[in-house]
């Protein structure tokens, strides 16, 4: 029998209703924000392929929201996240094609330095990768780097970055020791306050929380919760209730293409694609 | 029935299979072998000690640490001192280090970091073919080439624009500090090099990314995330070319001069402990002259000793709370 049940009004796994009950719906519809990343039938290749490992990924990721990225393992999430920030630039032979604007701006045209753009979107990696620096160090990395603020006010900010990374309580007596002796959780939200350090627009995460247990990652799910208020935040999360918790839209992918994308609600409750509730239900594949 | 037509499943094996025994008998004799070989180097070095403690103990009964301070030496009037010799090897070593460390980290730097794919491996496997040449035959390169071209054209340039220090003053002969120096330098690269770009390769790409991901140009990632995170076993690579360069022998006493003198001017010929143990050993008529060469011997090793265990300390004290930012050798 076929596993894909044509139920039109499917109904979410429990778990998922639950954790949906308690979440607030956007304020603002989708449609309506002006983008601050949109992707036009954006195409991106590794190598010489004539396959193209994102086929055509058309998507606007609303300003002050935070938008989840779900899909099977190797269709091309991470791909598309670090498309965004030109974490690719390092490889060579990586081609692609489309459209890929933050704030209106071409990503890869000619007018975007490319380290201004990174300035302006910050990445969370999968594994914490605190520097072998103090705590303080690791956080007013980027700002140094770019000297985005005087040296006297690095103190200020850093802290700033530590209480909104909710780590300044934890760390505030030992900022000389190295960011490396923290735990993986903790390490995990110093990577989150170096990224907020250097006073990003949108904030890209790439299963942040695949490393870290329940409880640290509760607490950066609180944070990216508060964070939204200021910045544009991407997740790429393998955990459906965690998508279904924190985000206010959610996209799926599937083998390079966007299938469906949507309020986090209505993707999750009401999928449009048969794809997308297969996945959501645990019988994809 | 269904299970009577199933061919039967083999007997599971209840005894252990002896090949397993076997494999733990093998391991004990593995661990024995291990521990004597591990246990074996202590020793071998305790009698070293040993060895070059009675052999110099004519000397050391006759000059006592004087030996370190004196700078006379005069086989014939049986009067020994090594002043000469130590200064000679320890800024011989450090001029080498300070024209090798730069050049070798900033290759393996731009092998590892800038340089095209298809030229990083050809580059660097032929800076270590260079470590596999021996050191005489660097000899007479320095000899053929290198002082000669120091001579006409590199020293007359420093005395004319660093005239006013002292170390570039007064005639210029050939061989010399410098000259030996630089030869060093060339024969300590390749090592230096090699472990730097092991390290380098050693860090992980997330440091990489972290770096650039924040708005790091690629120079700036390497020297605030890439360079940092691998300075322990950076530092080991320097110390590994620092054993070298003290050590060398051949090369050293063909370009040195050979002269027992601590001159202020590195236009001056010098000596170094190791060459002149390697030049007067096999010519030593006297029991004394014999036992002020093992002197000098032992000496060498202390000093080697005493440095290793001081850029130990070093490797110990920058790596404390970092990860292990590559082997620390
Ligand atoms: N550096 C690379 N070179 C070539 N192909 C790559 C590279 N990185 C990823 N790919 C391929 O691109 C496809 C998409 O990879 P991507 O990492 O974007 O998947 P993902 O959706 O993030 O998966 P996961 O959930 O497992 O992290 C995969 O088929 C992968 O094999
Ligand atoms: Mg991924």
């Amino acid at each position: 029998m076929n596993t894909l049940s044509p139920e039109p009004s499917a109904a979410p796994a429990p778990l998922l209703r639950t954790t949906l009950a308690r979440r607030s719906s956007p304020a603002v519809p989708m449609a309506e924000t002006a983008p601050a990343v949109e992707s036009r039938d954006f195409k991106f290749w590794y190598g010489a392929t004539a396959e193209p490992t994102l086929k055509g990924i058309t998507l606007r990721v609303p300003r002050k929201a935070v938008t989840a990225i779900i899909g099977p393992s190797g269709c091309g999430k991470s791909t598309f996240l670090r498309a965004i920030n030109r974490m690719h630039d390092l490889l060579p032979g990586a081609r692609y094609g489309g459209e890929l604007l933050l704030n209106g701006q071409s990503i890869f045209g000619p007018g975007m330095d490319l380290v201004a753009l990174r300035q302006r979107v910050g990445m969370v990696f999968q594994r914490p990768n605190p520097f072998p620096k103090s705590i303080f160090d690791n956080v007013a990395y980027g700002a140094e780097l770019n000297r985005l603020v005087a040296p006297r006010d690095l103190p200020d900010l850093v802290e700033r970055c530590l209480r909104q990374a909710a780590l300044w309580d934890e760390v505030k007596d030992r900022l000389d020791q190295p960011g490396t002796g923290l735990s993986g959780g903790q390490q995990q939200r110093l990577c989150i306050a170096r990224a907020l350090g250097n006073q990003p627009e949108v904030l890209l995460m790439d299963e942040p929380c695949s490393a870290l247990d329940p409880i640290a990652t509760q607490r950066v799910e609180e944070l990216i919760h508060e964070l939204k208020r200021d910045y544009t935040i991407v997740i790429v999360t393998h955990n459906m209730q965690q998508a279904a918790r924190v985000s206010d839209y959610t996209g799926f992918f599937d083998r390079g293409e966007l299938i469906e994308v949507g309020e986090t609600e209505q993707v999750f409750t009401n999928p449009a694609s048969p794809r997308t509730e297969a996945y959501l239900t645990g019988r994809f594949g | 029935m269904a299970t009577s037509s199933l061919p039967t499943p083999e007997a599971p094996a209840t005894a252990p299979p002896a090949s397993l025994v076997g494999a733990q008998h093998g391991d004990r004799v593995f661990r024995l072998l291990l521990t004597t070989a591990a246990l074996a180097i202590p020793l071998l070095m305790g009698f070293l000690v040993y060895e070059l403690y009675t052999g110099s103990a004519l000397a050391i009964d006759r000059y006592g640490l004087g030996f370190v301070t004196g700078s006379t030496w005069d086989p014939v009037a049986e009067e020994f001192g090594a002043a000469p010799l130590i200064f000679g090897t320890l800024l011989s070593a450090v001029l080498a280090l300070l024209i090798a460390v730069p050049l070798s980290l900033g290759v393996a730097i731009f092998l590892t970091e800038f340089a095209p794919r298809w030229l990083r491996q050809p580059v660097a496997f032929v800076i270590e073919l260079l470590a596999a040449i021996p050191s005489v035959v660097y000899g007479l390169w320095g000899i053929f080439v290198l002082v000669p071209l120091l001579k006409k054209v590199v020293f007359p340039f420093l005395r004319d624009t660093l005239g006013f220090l002292p170390f570039f003053q007064g005639p210029i002969y050939g061989p010399s500090m410098l000259a030996a120096s630089v030869i060093l330098a060339i024969m300590v690269m390749p090592f230096i090099m090699s472990v730097a770009r092991e390290v380098l390769l050693a860090v992980p790409n997330s440091q990489r990314e972290a770096a650039l991901a924040l708005g790091a140009t690629r120079w700036e990632a390497v020297t605030s995330a890439i360079v940092p995170y691998a300075r322990s076993g950076i530092i080991g690579a320097v110390i590994l070319g620092l054993g070298r360069a003290l050590g060398e022998t051949m090369a050293v006493t063909m370009l040195i001069g050979n002269r027992h003198e601590i001159a202020a001017s590195l236009f001056a010929p010098g000596y170094t402990m190791a060459a002149v143990i390697a030049n007067e050993f096999s010519g030593a008529g006297t029991d004394i002259h014999f036992a002020a060469l093992t002197y000098v011997a032992l000496v060498l090793f202390v000093i080697t000793v005493l440095v290793n265990a001081a850029a130990r300390l070093l490797i110990w004290r920058v790596s404390r709370g970092a990860p292990a930012g590559g082997t620390g050798l």
